[in-house]
């Protein structure tokens, strides 16, 4: 009964060829997105002999072995990056919200004062987005070099998260605010009681959005820091892409094993793992959310 | 209390009417026309506050920045600062379009992009259709939600996972050794450079490109459907002649925003592949532009490559807006 969704009369039965070339279609899409994450799981997971023995990678490790991630906690480079990047990710996350909110709800009531030309002012943005040599320029002039603000200032806002958030606000109907404020309630309670409990799910995905962008963002860490204070997406991009060694970055711990590709494999599931982790929490609000934004503008 | 002075709004007459008249109103005058700028700055202090961070943030880094294009007229010199450099009229802009580099660099953007536009463009579109045909609730939730992980994956990481799979020591060419087979040089190969990307980039971003179609395929009247079933009209033909021109303003509107971001071809992706082809397939604009910029210091230089492409980014979505009118599409509206 449950699997059996209505199936309109116009459409026929489909033909077994039709439904053995959707069939293979889909086994052969969802293999090649997991299959990269299933290897990198599995060579992380197997013992480093076995690792090298096999040439680099592993599809499925004889035995499970966590050398590999216990060297990587014993050394400070990675530790280090990891507490840099969940700072930057919760701090960042929290006051992008805060503010994110704090417009798109003030452009959300209909005539507030400045409304009009505030509105234009963050969407002309959406023309001409902030290119890299002056905004390079702006972070320097304004003395956040190497500073932990320099990760998240110059990116607090979306635009596009701020219109999705817009959107959903003017949803909100007039009505529960009127009745709010006849019961005596300030403008602060009523976005704190009224609107904001109803607009949990947008919150939500977006708040999802500002997280993930925070936790994958390396390249604001590669210009403004130094490179003792790069969070784990910018110490990956030395480590992996580039081939330093982690010795080379300070991590004596992870350098005694002679198998570095479990390592690099270990630290590749490490920074993927907070975004696998929240990832089915959100995921059922993001269709939602991105098309109500998607038709407001 | 200012009861109905702040549920009247800008337009005081049309909010005032439901639901007011049994409320005892005091003192508060019923017939209020027009209030001063000073008395609605008052009645919205609270709001005005909340726009101020976001406000102040907009002007600085956002306005800040455009300003700062500036100095792409200027001979910017790190230690006097973007106001006291020595303005040089077009000479950054004589120097770049006198740089062989530049055009390398632009010859690859313009190149990776139309194959990101023939290759990657149409890759969510058949993902959505495919996904769309399904009726099974389930497996297709279930598809979704695989599809949209990679979307949420850093570009390091991305990166990572093709060396590990298609690199020279990685699954795929250890598999074809173990079996006799001879290897195939994909990674850090300058030939296989611009397919790879391209394929990169719709392993990342396919899936979660079908959200906005399948919505528009979702739109399109069943009615129709039947009708042309009813008629005798297989699948091909359905998809020919109801479900593609139903979705047609949708796939308009997106190629319009493509053609604007077109010389963006996405700058973290070159940026960390750049080094193992090298810049002669490598690089493109945005890396260009961070090479010669924040590395070597010809931020003036960089600046105007950076304005150039802005100005051509705003001009190509324009023209496509007017075009997509001539062809008698909605197009972006802007």
């Amino acid at each position: 009964m449950a699997s059996k969704v209505t199936r309109p009369l116009w459409m026929g039965l489909p033909k077994w060829y039709t439904r053995l070339a959707k069939a293979i279609a889909l086994t052969i899409v969802v293999s090649i997105v997991v299959f990269p994450f299933w290897t990198i799981v599995a060579t992380s997971i197997a013992s480093p002999n076995e690792v090298i023995e096999n040439g680099g990678w592993v599809i499925w490790p004889s035995a499970v072995d966590l050398t590999a991630y216990t060297s990587i906690f014993k050394g400070e480079v990675i530790t280090r990056a990891l507490l840099i990047s969940g700072g930057v990710t919760v701090l960042g996350t929290a006051t992008s919200l805060v503010a994110t909110i704090a417009l798109a709800y003030a452009l959300a009531r209909p005539g507030v004062f400045g409304g009009k030309p505030v509105l234009l002012l963050v969407l002309f943005t959406f023309l001409f987005p902030p290119a890299m040599i002056p905004s390079f320029l702006v972070v320097k002039e304004l003395g956040l070099l190497n500073s932990f603000p320099a990760l998240v200032l110059p990116v607090l806002i979306n635009v596009f998260n701020l219109v999705i958030m817009r959107g959903f606000f003017q949803g909100v109907p007039t009505e529960l605010i009127e009745a709010a404020r006849l019961d005596g309630a300030g403008e602060f309670r009523i976005l704190t009681r009224v609107v904001l409990p109803l607009s949990k799910s947008i919150v939500a995905v977006v708040g999802l959005f500002y997280a993930v962008s925070y936790w994958n963002a390396f390249f604001n860490a590669v210009i403004y820091m130094d490179a003792h204070n790069y969070p784990v997406q910018a110490v990956l991009r030395q480590y992996v892409t580039q081939g330093a060694a982690l010795s080379d970055l300070g991590n004596a711990e992870a350098s005694i094993l002679n198998s570095p590709q479990s390592v690099k494999m270990a630290v590749v599931v490490i920074a993927t793992l907070p975004i696998m982790l929240i990832y089915p929490f959100v995921q059922r609000f993001f269709v939602k959310g991105v098309l109500t934004g998607a038709i407001k503008s | 209390m200012t009861v109905t002075a702040a549920s009247t709004g800008g337009t005081p007459a049309p909010d005032a009417a439901p639901g007011d008249p049994p409320v005892p109103e005091p003192r508060a005058p019923k017939v209020k026309p027009k209030r001063t700028r000073a008395q609605r700055l008052r009645r919205d202090l609270f709001l005005v506050g909340l726009m101020l961070p976001g406000v102040i943030y907009f002007v600085v880094f956002h306005y800040g920045a455009l300003f700062g294009n500036l100095i792409a007229f200027k001979d910017y010199v790190t230690f006097i600062g973007v106001w006291d450099s020595a303005w040089v009229g077009i000479d950054n802009f004589t120097v770049l379009l006198g740089d062989p580099d530049f055009w390398n660099a632009a010859g690859n953007t313009v190149v990776i992009a139309l194959l990101q536009l023939v290759f990657f463009f149409p890759a969510p579109l058949a993902l959505a259709l495919l996904l769309n045909s399904l009726v099974g609730d389930k497996i297709r939730r279930f598809v979704q939600s695989v599809v949209y992980l990679p979307h949420f994956i850093s570009w390091v990481i991305v990166v990572a996972l093709f060396n590990q799979v298609l690199g020279d020591v990685g699954v795929l060419n250890g598999i074809l050794d173990d079996n006799g087979l001879s290897t195939i040089d994909i990674i850090g190969n300058p030939d296989a450079f611009k397919p790879l990307v391209v394929v990169q980039v719709i392993w990342k971003e396919a899936g979660w490109g079908t959200i906005i179609f399948l919505a528009a395929l979702a739109n399109v009247d069943e009615q129709l459907y039947e009708a042309s079933a009813i008629d005798g009209a297989g699948w091909w033909r359905r998809l020919w002649h109801v479900t593609l021109p139903a979705i047609r303003p949708v796939i308009v509107l997106l190629l319009i925003l493509r053609l604007g971001d077109i010389l963006t071809v996405g700058f973290e992706q070159f940026f960390l592949q750049r080094d193992a082809v090298g810049p002669e397939v490598g690089e493109v604009l945005d890396t260009f532009i961070y090479w010669s910029g924040i590395q070597d210091g010809h931020f003036g230089v960089a600046a105007a490559a950076g304005l150039m492409k802005g100005v051509l980014g705003v001009a190509l979505v324009y023209t496509a807006n007017k075009i997509s009118h001539r062809l008698g599409e909605q197009g972006v509206y802007r």
